[in-house]
C-alpha cells in the first residue's frame, strides 16, 4: 500500500505552497482539543431541542396533533409547532417548499412535525415520544419509477441535445440499449447535524452551525425569525465532515435552534440522534437510468440516447443543480457526436434529497461506463480499447453541452501512464487465466477515466470574500468564506498567505468562518473552496503587501525591485527588518493594514435556458485501475488492487489532495458497493444507523492501493499557483471497481452484458449472475 | 456492601457515589466531567468515535481494551483504569500513536480521530500482536471513517503500535497496577434504592437473592445489546443488575471434552477457545462486531437476551452446544436450539438467568464449516450466517448432520430437513447432495428486510450448504472463498 508523492512537486522555491504540510488541526484533532460545536462552552442555562415527528406515517394530512404529555414530560420548558415561527415557515435554499415544522400535511417519512425544548437532551428526546399525531395517510410516491407513472416532479424536464441524434441512431451500425439503477447516498458525517444559537440584542440571533454554507444559515434565520439578515450572525470553525450533507441540509436545525432561543431567551442547542439525522435529511440522488447508444461496428460511439430519472424527494432543494451537473457529466470522457441526454426531476414521498459529493456528476459518468461496457462485451474487445478510442481527442472534442475539452492531452497522457504502471494488459491476461482455472471465484478488471468539470453551474456562487489583518506585532489575522469540513482549506488558504507575505505559518492565525467578517458567501462545495477562497485570500494579502512596499519605497527611496518578503524578513535593498517593524512603521504613518480581498472566477459564461456558453473554468482529470474478486454462489467480493493517478494540476499541498483522492475513492467505493439504502414498502428508511447502512471500514480497502498525483504542467488556467480543485473528482474514481465487478460477471457468459445495478451488494452481484446464467441457458 | 464506583483517571482514584442506572461512560465524560475530546458518533457502538480505553488486571497483568462509551454504562468501569484522548498528550508532547498519526496524515475532519488514537492505544500496548496490516485492520475495524479511506490510519498504527510500549502508562504501569489491585474487592455494589439502582452482586448467590428480589430488573453484562435500549429505544430501565463482578461467571473452561464458557465471559476472552475448536469458528469470532463490541459483549448476554442480532448461535448450535440457567430454586441445562423458541421469546423462566453454556469439542470424524454472508465483512451482521457439521464414516458417507441458520427465520434454527436428507449422502458423490439442498426449501421460509430480500437469503442458504459439501468433500480443488483467498494472498501482484 503506498501514497506517493513525487519529489519534482515538493522541489519548489515556494516556502510554504506546495509542501506537504499536516492540516491545520492535526495535533487538536488527535489530542481532543479541536472543538466542535457539541464541546463548545455552553452558555448557562442552555437548552437542549429535539425534534418531534410520527413514527408512522410516511404521507397525508394531519387529523390532529396531541401534545399534552409531551408538554407534562419532565424538564420540557417550550413545545414548538409551525405557529410558534415568527417569521416564514421555511428552511429551503430557494424555492420556498421545506418547512421548518410541518404545516398541516405531512410530507415524507421522518418530517419534523414540533419541536422539544427541555433543561436536558435527554429529556428532550423522551419527551418527543409522548406526542399523539394523528395523519391521514395515503398511498406514497416511493420510486421514481412510481413518479413517472404518477407524471410528479420538482422541476420541469431539462435536456441537452447536440447534432442529430435520431439520424446519428440510425445511421449507427449496432444500436444497444439498457437500463440500470443507482443507488442513493448516505453522507454519514462522523458529527451529525448540530447548531447551537444564541439570543443577542434587539432580536438579533448568534448562531453556531456545523454548515457548509454559513450565509445560506444567516439568511434562513432571519427568514425564520422575520429579521433582517443584519441582525443574525453565523459562525462555524469546522465541521465532523460535511461531503454535501451541510450544504443546504443543516439550515433546518439551525432554524429550530434559532426559534427556540428566540422563544425562550436562553441560548439553545440541537444535535440530531444519529437515527434521526439519517432519517430526516436528504442524500445522494438515487436514479434509475434508460440509455441506448448506436456505434459504428467497430466500437466508436455515433449517437446515445440516454434518459435519467432522478428520485428527488419531497421538495427541489439543490436538485435543479444536481440534475444538471448528471448531465453535464453523462459523457464521462467520451466523445458523442450526437447526443440527446434527458433529465426528470420526480417528486417522491421521501426525503428531499441534496448536495453529495460529486454533485449528480457520479451517477451521469457511471451511466456512461455502462455503455462503454456493452459496446465492448457485445464486440468481444476489451474494454479499455473501447473507452480510448471514444476519448475526446483534437478534432472530436466538444461536449455534449458545448464547451471544448482543451485538456484532453492529459487525459490521453494520464491514462496511458496508468495503464502502464498499472500492468493492466499483462494483468488482463492474469485475469482471464484465473477464470479459467476457478469455478467459483470470478475475478474482474477495469480501468476507468475521470473528468469533471470545476466550477458551480449557477454562475453566481462563483465568487468569494476574504478578510485579512496584518497587525503591528506581525502576526496576521486570516479569515475567508470557505468552510472546513476536513478538506484542508484553512490550511490550504494559510499557506498561500504564509507565502505572500513571506512569513512563517505559525504568523497566520486561522480563524472561523463568520458572517459578519465576509459577507454573502457562497456554500464550501463544487470542489471549489481553494479555488475561489485562497485566490481572495491571496488578493488581499497582496493588496495590503502593496501598500507597504508603496510605503517602503517612499521611505527608503527606492523602486519596488529592492523590497523582498521573505524568511519572516522583509528586505529593503541591504536593510532588513521583521515585518513586525514595517507594520508597526505603517501603521504609524497611517497606512490601513487591513483589505477584504475579492475573486470572481472569470471566464463563466453558461446560460442555462439556451444550454449554450461556458459552465466550467476547467476539468479535473484522473484515473483508476481495480481489480476485484467476486464468489459467484454467494456474490461477496473482495477489491484486490486499486491504482490511481489524478491530475490536481500544481499541488497547494500534496499531502492533503492525496487525502482527498484516496477518501473520495474509497467513499465512491462505498456507495457503489457496501452503502445500500433501503425503505420498506410503506416508504421508511430501515438503513438508518450505522448497525444497517454500512460505509467502507478499514478492511475494506485494497491491501495494493497505489495512488499517486499526476506530474503535469499545472492548470493552464490561472488558479491559485495553477493547481486543479480535488474534493469531487476522485469519487468517480471509483467507478473503476463497479466496471471491474460488472467485468467479473461478465465473465460467466461472454457476449452477454451484465444486469448488475448499483450498489453492488452480495445480493446484487448474485442476482446479475444468476441473470448470466439464465440468459446463457435460454 | 458497597454504595460507590470506583476507577482510576489519570493517575487517580475516583469515587463516585451517584450513579444512574443507565448512565453511559459517554455521558459522564461529556456532561459531567465536561470533557470533550470523545465524541459521540451514532449513539449504538458501530462508529468508535466514542472509543475509551478500559486498563484492567488479567492475571495480574495490566491489559487495555478499547471499548464503545457510548453503551459502556457507567457502573460497568467500576475497578477499570479509564483512559480518554485527553489523558495521552502530556502537555503538549503527543502520544507515539498521536504523533504518527499527524505524521502519516491520519486525521482530515478529525471527528472520528479520538476514537482511532484510542483504539491504537490499546493496540500500542499489546504486547503479543503480531506487526501486519491484517492485525491492524482487524483492530480498527470498529472506527469509522469517512474522509481519509484509511490508509492514512492504517499506515500511522504500523509505524507506531507495535513497538515496546514506552509511554506515561508504561512507565507508571507498575503503580497502576498496585492502585487496581487495591481498587479490587469482592463487596456487593448497590447505588440508589429498590426503585432505582446500580448493583453489582459478587457472587451468584447474592445474584440470585437480588434477582429474586427484583425479578423485573434489567440483568446486563457487556451492555452491546442492553445500551441500546437505553440510547436508541429510549427504554426506562430504573432497576440495573450487572454482572461483571460475579466471582467465577467469566471463566472458559478449555477441556478435551469442548469448552465451557460463563456467561459474562466476552467474545474477546473466548477467541482464543473458539479458533481451537475450528478455524472457521475463530474467523466467526473475529467478524464479530468489533474489537470494542468483543471487549465488551458477552457470548451468554447475546444469548440470554435472544437478540435477533446474534451470529455465534447458528455455528454454537450446530456444534452441539448446551445453555445453562441457574436461579434461586436451582440449575438446569437445555440444549442451545430449544431456548430460542419463537422471535422475541427465550425459554427463560421469572427469576432465571444463564450461567453458561458448554460447546463440544469436534471428534476426529467430524468436520465443521460456518459462513458470515454480510454487506460488509467486517462488524456488520448477517443477512445469512449457516453452521454445518458433517460426522462421517470410514467411507465418506454422512451419518449425521447438524445445521443450523441465522435469518432464516425469527430465532437461529436447525434445518432439520436437510440434516435428515444428508443422512446416508456420500462426500465424494455431489449427487447424493441434491434432496439436502431441496429440503432447505421447506426447512425455512426466510423474510425480506434492509439486510436481504427472501429469494437471496433462500439461494444463498443452499449455496452455503453446497460450499460446505464441497469444501469438506474436496471436490473444488480451488479455493472457494473471497476472504479466504485475499488473506492467503493469492492475488497478489508478482
Amino acid at each position: 500500500m503506498t501514497a506517493q508523492l513525487d519529489p519534482n512537486d515538493l522541489d519548489t522555491p515556494l516556502k510554504h505552497v506546495r509542501k506537504a504540510l499536516p492540516h491545520d488541526s492535526a495535533a487538536k484533532h488527535v489530542s481532543g482539543t479541536a472543538t466542535y460545536i457539541d464541546d463548545m462552552v455552553e452558555p448557562v442555562g442552555t437548552l437542549h431541542v429535539v425534534p418531534g415527528w410520527s413514527r408512522q406515517a410516511v404521507r397525508g394530512k394531519i387529523l390532529s396533533t396531541d401534545l399534552d404529555e409531551v408538554r407534562s414530560a419532565p424538564g420540557v420548558v417550550a413545545v414548538l409547532t409551525a405557529e410558534d415561527i415568527p417569521g416564514k415557515n421555511d428552511c429551503s435554499s430557494a424555492f420556498g417548499d421545506d418547512p421548518v415544522l410541518a404545516e398541516g400535511e405531512v410530507l415524507f417519512y421522518g418530517q419534523a412535525v414540533f419541536a422539544v425544548v427541555a433543561e436536558t437532551r435527554d429529556q428532550a428526546r423522551k419527551a418527543a415520544l409522548k406526542a399523539k399525531i394523528d395523519v391521514a395517510s395515503i398511498t406514497p410516491i416511493l420510486t421514481a419509477e412510481d413518479a413517472v407513472d404518477a407524471d410528479t416532479t420538482v422541476l420541469p424536464d431539462y435536456q441537452f441535445r447536440r447534432g442529430s441524434p435520431e439520424t446519428g441512431m440510425n445511421a449507427a451500425e449496432e444500436i444497444l440499449s439498457g437500463s440500470m439503477q443507482i443507488g442513493g447516498q448516505e453522507h454519514f458525517y462522523l458529527e451529525g447535524q448540530v447548531a447551537m444559537a444564541l439570543p443577542q440584542e434587539d432580536g438579533g440571533m448568534l448562531v453556531y452551525s456545523s454548515t457548509q454554507h454559513p450565509t445560506e444559515i444567516q439568511h434562513t434565520v432571519a427568514k425564520v425569525l422575520g429579521v433582517p439578515d443584519a441582525a443574525v450572525t453565523a459562525e462555524v470553525r469546522r465541521m465532523g465532515g460535511g461531503f454535501g450533507g451541510k450544504e443546504s441540509q443543516a439550515n433546518q436545525w439551525a432554524a429550530l435552534a434559532s426559534i427556540a432561543a428566540s422563544h425562550t431567551g436562553r441560548a439553545c442547542k440541537i444535535r440530531l440522534d444519529r437515527d434521526d439525522d439519517m432519517i430526516m435529511t436528504g442524500k445522494r440522488h438515487d436514479f434509475k437510468v434508460n440509455w441506448q447508444v448506436g456505434h459504428d461496428g467497430e466500437g466508436r460511439i455515433r449517437a446515445v440516447d440516454m434518459e435519467f430519472l432522478a428520485r428527488c424527494g419531497y421538495s427541489v432543494d439543490l436538485s435543479l443543480g444536481v440534475n444538471d451537473r448528471t448531465l453535464f457529466h453523462a459523457d464521462s470522457s467520451y466523445f458523442y457526436p450526437d447526443a440527446l441526454i434527458r433529465s426528470r426531476r420526480l417528486r417522491t414521498d421521501t426525503c428531499s434529497n441534496t448536495a453529495f459529493r460529486g454533485f449528480g456528476g457520479p451517477q451521469g459518468m457511471l451511466a456512461a461506463e455502462r455503455m462503454i461496457d456493452a459496446i465492448a462485451i457485445t464486440l468481444d474487445k476489451d474494454p479499455l480499447e473501447i473507452r480510448k478510442l471514444n476519448f475526446y481527442d483534437g478534432e472530436r472534442n466538444l461536449t455534449p453541452f458545448g464547451m471544448p475539452v482543451e485538456e484532453f492531452q492529459v487525459m490521453h497522457d494520464l491514462i496511458a501512464q496508468l495503464e502502464e504502471s498499472s500492468d493492466y494488459w499483462a494483468r488482463r491476461d492474469d485475469v482471464r487465466f484465473f477464470n479459467e482455472n476457478n469455478a467459483v471465484l470470478k475475478k474482474g478488471l477495469a480501468l476507468t477515466p475521470v473528468k469533471f468539470g470545476i466550477s458551480f453551474t449557477l454562475k453566481h456562487l462563483n465568487q468569494a470574500g476574504a478578510l485579512v489583518h496584518l497587525y503591528t506585532d506581525g502576526s496576521v489575522h486570516l479569515n475567508h468564506g470557505g468552510t472546513e469540513m476536513g478538506q484542508g482549506l484553512y490550511q490550504k488558504v494559510a499557506q498561500v498567505v504564509a507565502e505572500e507575505f513571506g512569513v512563517s505559518l505559525n504568523k497566520v492565525r486561522i480563524t472561523a468562518t463568520n458572517t459578519s467578517k465576509v459577507p454573502n458567501t457562497g456554500p464550501t462545495a463544487a470542489s471549489s473552496g481553494t479555488d475561489l477562497n485562497a485566490m481572495a485570500a491571496k488578493l488581499a494579502a497582496k493588496e495590503i503587501k502593496n501598500r507597504l512596499i508603496t510605503f517602503l519605497c517612499e521611505q527608503h527611496q527606492c523602486g519596488p525591485e529592492a523590497i523582498f518578503f521573505g524568511d519572516n524578513k522583509v528586505v529593503v535593498g541591504d536593510q532588513s527588518f521583521s515585518l513586525a517593524d514595517v507594520a508597526k512603521q505603517a501603521h504609524m504613518a497611517r497606512i490601513q493594514l487591513s483589505h477584504a480581498g475579492y475573486y470572481a472566477t472569470p471566464g463563466i459564461t453558461w446560460d442555462r435556458d439556451s444550454a449554450t456558453g461556458r459552465p466550467f473554468f476547467y476539468f479535473a482529470f484522473g484515473g483508476a485501475c481495480a481489480e476485484v474478486t467476486i464468489d459467484t454462489m454467494t456474490g461477496e467480493m473482495t477489491v484486490d488492487r486499486v491504482d490511481i493517478l489524478h491530475d490536481v494540476g500544481h499541488s497547494l499541498n500534496p499531502a492533503i489532495d492525496l487525502g482527498q483522492i484516496e477518501g473520495g475513492f474509497v467513499q465512491g467505493m462505498g456507495w457503489l458497493t457496501t452503502e445500500e439504502l433501503v425503505w420498506d414498502e410503506a416508504g421508511r428508511l430501515r438503513t438508518h444507523a450505522p448497525s444497517t447502512y454500512k460505509i467502507p471500514t478499514a478492511s475494506d480497502i485494497p491491501e495494493e492501493f497505489n495512488v499517486r498525483l499526476y506530474q503535469g504542467s499545472g492548470n493552464p488556467q490561472a488558479t491559485v499557483y495553477r493547481s486543479k480543485a480535488v474534493g469531487e473528482p476522485p469519487v468517480m474514481l471509483a467507478n473503476a471497481v463497479f466496471c471491474a465487478i460488472n467485468d467479473a460477471v461478465a465473465s460467466l457468459s461472454p457476449g452477454l452484458v451484465p444486469n448488475l445495478d448499483a450498489p453492488a451488494t452480495p445480493e446484487a452481484i448474485m442476482k446479475a449472475v444468476q441473470d448470466m446464467r439464465r440468459r446463457k441457458i435460454s | 456492601m458497597r454504595d460507590t464506583v470506583r476507577f482510576l483517571k489519570g493517575g487517580k482514584v475516583v469515587e463516585l457515589g451517584n450513579v444512574g442506572p443507565t448512565e453511559t461512560v459517554l455521558d459522564y465524560l461529556r456532561l459531567r466531567r465536561r470533557e470533550t475530546g470523545t465524541k459521540e458518533g451514532c449513539g449504538e457502538g458501530d462508529c468508535g468515535a466514542c472509543t475509551v480505553a478500559l486498563g484492567r488486571l488479567v492475571d495480574g497483568k495490566l491489559v487495555y481494551q478499547p471499548v464503545n462509551s457510548c453503551i459502556q454504562l457507567l457502573g460497568m468501569i467500576d475497578g477499570a483504569e479509564l483512559v480518554t484522548v485527553e489523558d495521552l498528550s502530556q502537555d503538549t508532547r503527543l502520544h507515539p500513536v498521536q504523533a504518527a498519526m499527524v505524521e502519516m496524515h491520519g486525521s482530515q475532519c478529525g471527528f472520528c480521530t479520538p476514537g482511532f488514537i484510542m483504539t491504537m492505544f490499546t493496540l500500542y500496548h499489546d504486547a503479543g500482536a503480531e506487526k501486519s496490516r491484517k492485525t491492524v485492520t482487524e483492530w480498527l475495524a470498529g472506527n469509522l471513517c469517512r474522509c481519509t479511506g484509511y490508509r492514512p490510519i492504517i499506515d500511522a498504527a504500523l509505524e507506531a503500535c507495535f513497538d515496546a510500549a514506552d509511554d506515561a502508562f508504561s512507565w507508571r504501569a507498575h503503580e497502576t497496577r498496585e492502585q487496581l489491585r487495591q481498587l479490587s474487592d469482592s463487596s456487593d455494589i448497590f447505588i440508589g434504592d429498590s426503585d432505582c439502582f446500580f448493583s453489582a452482586p459478587a457472587s451468584l448467590d447474592g445474584l440470585a437473592a437480588l434477582y429474586g428480589q427484583h425479578p423485573n430488573a434489567t440483568l446486563v453484562a457487556g451492555a452491546t445489546d442492553v445500551g441500546l435500549w437505553i440510547t436508541k429505544h429510549l427504554r426506562d430501565l430504573p432497576r440495573m443488575i450487572w454482572l461483571g463482578r460475579i466471582e467465577g461467571l467469566d471463566r472458559v473452561e478449555d477441556s478435551p471434552s469442548g469448552v465451557l464458557i460463563g456467561a459474562t465471559a466476552t467474545y474477546a476472552a473466548t477467541e482464543e477457545a473458539m479458533t481451537g475448536l475450528s478455524s472457521n469458528l475463530g474467523e466467526l469470532w473475529r467478524r464479530i462486531g468489533s474489537k470494542q463490541v468483543r471487549a465488551s459483549g458477552t457470548v451468554g448476554g447475546n444469548i440470554a437476551n435472544g437478540s435477533p442480532i446474534g451470529d455465534t448461535p447458528p455455528a454454537l448450535i450446530a456444534l452441539g452446544t448446551t445453555l445453562e440457567l441457574h436461579s434461586a430454586d436451582g440449575s438446569r441445562a437445555l440444549p442451545l436450539e430449544d431456548y430460542f423458541v419463537d422471535y422475541g421469546k427465550q425459554d427463560r423462566q421469572q427469576g432465571e438467568f444463564v450461567t453458561g453454556l458448554f460447546v463440544p469439542r469436534l471428534s476426529a470424524n467430524q468436520a465443521f464449516r460456518c459462513y458470515k454472508i454480510t454487506k460488509r465483512f467486517d462488524q456488520d451482521i448477517s443477512s445469512v450466517m449457516g453452521a454445518f457439521r458433517l460426522t462421517l464414516d470410514e467411507e465418506g458417507v454422512i451419518t449425521e448432520a447438524r445445521i443450523a441458520f441465522g435469518g432464516m427465520a425469527g430465532t437461529p434454527k436447525r434445518a432439520s430437513g436437510a440434516e435428515a436428507a444428508l443422512n446416508g449422502a456420500t462426500l465424494d458423490d455431489p449427487s447424493t447432495w441434491g434432496a439436502a439442498m431441496q429440503a432447505l426449501l421447506s426447512d425455512f421460509t426466510p423474510l425480506t428486510d434492509m439486510r436481504a430480500s427472501a429469494e437471496y437469503r433462500m439461494e444463498t442458504a443452499r449455496a452455503l450448504l453446497a460450499k460446505a459439501l464441497m469444501e469438506v468433500s474436496g471436490t473444488a480443488p480451488e479455493e472457494v472463498r473471497v476472504l479466504a483467498k485475499r488473506e492467503a494472498g493469492h492475488d497478489r501482484a508478482a
